[in-house]
Formats: structure tokens, C-alpha cells, sequence
């Protein structure tokens, strides 16, 4: 069991935004199209970097949608259609020029249900590596992998053993550490530990906020009391009457889980409708 | 409207507040009267009766923080149920202040008093008016309210000042005075500490609807004794 860390950071409040330097992605005037269906809304966002940043809101409000974009997944839709600019460290991810392969490289993700290949351990960080070219010493890459995601001690004696044969949690850990083994800058988090028993949830909770110190990490959660425990900012996403999702409100996890500015947000978290 | 059950305890924990506040006022003012008519089976009973008060915070304290525990409240509802924590421990204290002015008339015992008891009753008049008003408006979350009730504060501390240099007058003028005016002194200061406490629920009031914590009470700087 890895510890609970006491995690006190130099906290973001409203009185201070990010600075400039400490945005990962400056996200302006976004807008996605499904076809004719118009599903996310000007979103205006800039998320910090080497923090976590939650994304919640009721189903259907756009929240993995919006996650999607930010390393382009929505491309492989084919009526998607994107408008408006998603910055990453200065550079809009949706200009020409721009590979998305290279790009998800950068920005991993990791899903709802584990989804480790049919492979050994070994492989499952192995292979990922391989194809993005990695020439260094791949042993060397699998500890280090396996560690950074907090799974090392529990598979170092079997590494060659199937990865679907590990718990649930740990094949999330192990999906974790693949999508680490491509040294990304980002890491996408679409409900990582909803199909996990509790004890498994607080450890991905810990990893989270122990990769925080390297990684910008955004999740998105319907476990509000997670978004709390784990997040440093919390973005809430609505639907609105044309079923389009938007941001309503985001700022600091403190202040939006003690006392948020617009009754919409206040309503959802107090389970008042949702 | 969802969460129906949730709604319903913490409209019952209100209930139980705005009771507790009811037992502490009632407390408050039967001592003072019992100060003025000399009546110490009145003065046992509010001591005695102080246990159901205690009984009736620690019951509060715990449905709270079952519903903290069991209903993760976030927001307002988290906010309200930190002030009822916060209350019902000012309510208890108030209550104990009720029970030290009942003590005081058993410790002055058959010496008669050395003065009618005037601006002490008013004191406390006022100081059960604010509080019976300052729970209202932490029920009904009326920051205006509570705000005002805090500059009512200063009225009981200058009825205090009052109070305290008439005493003070009386020991000057004869030294036999000493032991009952310390005794009065003692019961006035218990009156003010009570309304001090009341300005701390109109805070809870303003922390409920503002999500600010200030502490409103310039004038509070009295040591607590009693």
C-alpha cells in the first residue's frame, strides 16, 4: 500500500489565476459539432500545468467530449467538427501542421475500463514504448514505467505473466504506467477508477496526485467527493436547454466544493438535481 | 427537488437548534428573575434543568456529524451544518452562564439584596431578545438581520459599563458591599458574555450566505470567566 500523501500545495485561488507560464492548455472559443448536433459551447478554459484538474457535470454535458479534443480523439469521428483553438504550450494542436499521433504522444489517456493488451506486463509497457521509437534500454524503461505508476512491487516477480490476469486496479495502474512509458506531457483521465472497488479508487486517487508533481493530469469523474479529494481545480460543465454543454463555472477545488459562485454549480454538488 | 430525506433531517436538526436556543433564553431569564425575587428553588431547578441543555447539544453534535459523515454535504448544506456545530457548542456555553447566575443567588443565600435589581434584567431582556432573533435569522439565513443584531451588542455592553460602575460606586462607599457586588458584577458579566455569543451565531448567519468568516465583534475583548 502506497502512503496517503499530505499534499499541501501553493494553492491556486480566484485572487490568483494560473500565471502565464503555469498554463498547459489555453483553450479559446471552443466549439464541436456532431454532424448537425452542436455539443460543446465556447468553451474558454486555460488549465494549469502540473496540477489536477477535474471536470464535472451531469451525463450528456459534454465532459468527455470535451476531454476528446484535447489530443484530438474526437478526430476519429468522422462528422466531428472542431472550430476555435486548443493551445498547447503555445501551440493551437488543431493546425495543419500538427500529427496527431505525435500529439496523443504527448497527451495520453486512460479510460473508464482497463483496457491492457493481451500481453504480458512486460509487453503491455514494452510495446508501447516500440512504437514510438524508443531505443534505450527497455528493462530500464519497464521499472521505471511500472514504479512511476506505483504498480513495480506488486509485478516485478512476475512480469511476464498476462496483464489481463492483474486485479482491476492493477491493470488500470498498468494502463497508467503504459501510457506514462511515451514520457507524455499530459495525462487524459476519462472516469479512471469507476469500475474500481474502493480501496483500488484511493490508490489511483493517490497516483493521481503523486504524478501531479510531473504531469498535468485532467480527469473527468461523476464521483464528486473524488474530484474534491484529488483535484487542485474543478471545472463544472451543464448542458443547456439546446443540450449543448458549456462551462458554467471552474476555479479552485476549495472554493467550488465550499461556496461556488453560480447556483447551478451549487445545486449539482449539493445533489440538488443531476 | 431531490435529496427529500436529507432535506428533512436537516430541517429537523434546525428544529432541535431553535429548541436548544429556546432552553437556553427561558434559562436566562428565569435565573435573572429568580436573582430578583430571591427565589432559590427557581435557582436549583435552572441548575439542575442545565443538564437537559448539555444532553440536548451533545444529541445535536452527533446528528450532525452523522449527516457530515453519511450525506457528504458540500457548499451551503456543509456550511450550515459547520455553524450548527459551531451554535449548539455557543448555545451550551450560554447555558452555563444562565446556570453560574443561578449559582450566584445561592452563594448571596438570605443577605438581602443591596439594591434593587434594575438595569440587570434589562440586560438580559435584551440580551434573550437577540438571541431568539439572531437563530431566526441563522434559520431563515437573513444576513441583514444578523448584521443588526450585532450592533445591538454594543447596547448590553454600555448597559454592562452602566452596571459595573454603579457596583463599583457601591463597594467605594462601604467595603461591606464587596462580596454581594462581586456576586452582581460576576451575574452582569455572565449577561454580557451571552450576547457576546449571540454576535458569534449572526457571524455563522453571514459565513452560511457569504461563505465569509469575519469576526464582526470589535467590541468583544472581555476575559471569559463564569
Amino acid at each position: 500500500m502506497i502512503p496517503r500523501t499530505r499534499w499541501v500545495p501553493e494553492m491556486f485561488t480566484s485572487a490568483r489565476p494560473p500565471a502565464t507560464d503555469e498554463i498547459a492548455f489555453d483553450i479559446r472559443g471552443l466549439n464541436v459539432w456532431y454532424g448537425t448536433q452542436h455539443v460543446l459551447r465556447d468553451i474558454t478554459i486555460q488549465i494549469p500545468r502540473r496540477r489536477v484538474t477535474a471536470i464535472i457535470g451531469p451525463s450528456g454535458c459534454g465532459k468527455s467530449t470535451f476531454l476528446r479534443t484535447l489530443n484530438r480523439m474526437n478526430d476519429l469521428i468522422p462528422t466531428a467538427r472542431v472550430e476555435g483553438a486548443v493551445l498547447l504550450e503555445g501551440k493551437n494542436i488543431y493546425d495543419p501542421d500538427v500529427d496527431p499521433t505525435q500529439l496523443r504522444r504527448r497527451v495520453g489517456m486512460v479510460f473508464q475500463k482497463p483496457n491492457p493488451f493481451p500481453k504480458s506486463i512486460y509487453e503491455n509497457i514494452a510495446w508501447a514504448a516500440r512504437i514510438n521509437n524508443y531505443r534505450g534500454n527497455m528493462d530500464e524503461l519497464v521499472e521505471w514505467a511500472l514504479t512511476k505508476a506505483a504498480l513495480w512491487d506488486e509485478v516485478k516477480d512476475k512480469l511476464h505473466q498476462p496483464g489481463t490476469a492483474l486485479s482491476g486496479g492493477q491493470q488500470q495502474r498498468l494502463c497508467i504506467a503504459r501510457a506514462l512509458a511515451v514520457k507524455p506531457e499530459v495525462l487524459l483521465m476519462d472516469e479512471p477508477a469507476s469500475a474500481l472497488d474502493p480501496i483500488a479508487t484511493l490508490r489511483i486517487e493517490d497516483l493521481m496526485r503523486d504524478l501531479a508533481r510531473e504531469y498535468t493530469i485532467i480527469v473527468v469523474t461523476h464521483n464528486m467527493q473524488q474530484a474534491a479529494r484529488v483535484s487542485d481545480v474543478t471545472v463544472f460543465m451543464m448542458a443547456d436547454e439546446n443540450q449543448v454543454g458549456t462551462i458554467v463555472e471552474y476555479g479552485p477545488t476549495q472554493e467550488i466544493f465550499t461556496n461556488p459562485k453560480d447556483k447551478r454549480t451549487e445545486d449539482y454538488i449539493t445533489g440538488r438535481f443531476g | 427537488m431531490t435529496r427529500v430525506l436529507f432535506e428533512q433531517r436537516m430541517q429537523a436538526l434546525l428544529d432541535d437548534l431553535i429548541a436548544l436556543g429556546s432552553m437556553v433564553e427561558e434559562a436566562l431569564l428565569a435565573a435573572i428573575q429568580a436573582l430578583k425575587e430571591r427565589d432559590f428553588q427557581a435557582s436549583e431547578r435552572i441548575i439542575a434543568e442545565d443538564k437537559g441543555i448539555n444532553q440536548k447539544r451533545y444529541d445535536i453534535e452527533k446528528e450532525a456529524l452523522v449527516l457530515i459523515a453519511t450525506q457528504q454535504p458540500m457548499a451551503t448544506d456543509l456550511r450550515v451544518l459547520a455553524s450548527v456545530l459551531e451554535i449548539a457548542t455557543e448555545l451550551e456555553r450560554m447555558g452555563d452562564y444562565a446556570k453560574g447566575i443561578a449559582n450566584i443567588n445561592l452563594m448571596i443565600g438570605e443577605e438581602p439584596l443591596m439594591k434593587p435589581l434594575i438595569d440587570l434584567p434589562r440586560m438580559a431582556e435584551m440580551a434573550a431578545s437577540m438571541l431568539r432573533r439572531a437563530l431566526d435569522a441563522f434559520v431563515r439565513r437573513d444576513v441583514g438581520t444578523a448584521r443588526r443584531i450585532i450592533a445591538e451588542d454594543d447596547e448590553v455592553d454600555a448597559l454592562y459599563d452602566q452596571v459595573y460602575r454603579e457596583l463599583i460606586t457601591y463597594i467605594l462607599q462601604d467595603p461591606r458591599y464587596i462580596s454581594q457586588a462581586t456576586y452582581l458584577l460576576w451575574a452582569a458579566h455572565n449577561v454580557e458574555r451571552t450576547a457576546d455569543r449571540v454576535t458569534n451565531i449572526c457571524e455563522r448567519t453571514i459565513f452560511v450566505v457569504t461563505g465569509e468568516l469575519t469576526d464582526l465583534d470589535a467590541t468583544e475583548n472581555v476575559e471569559d470567566v463564569g
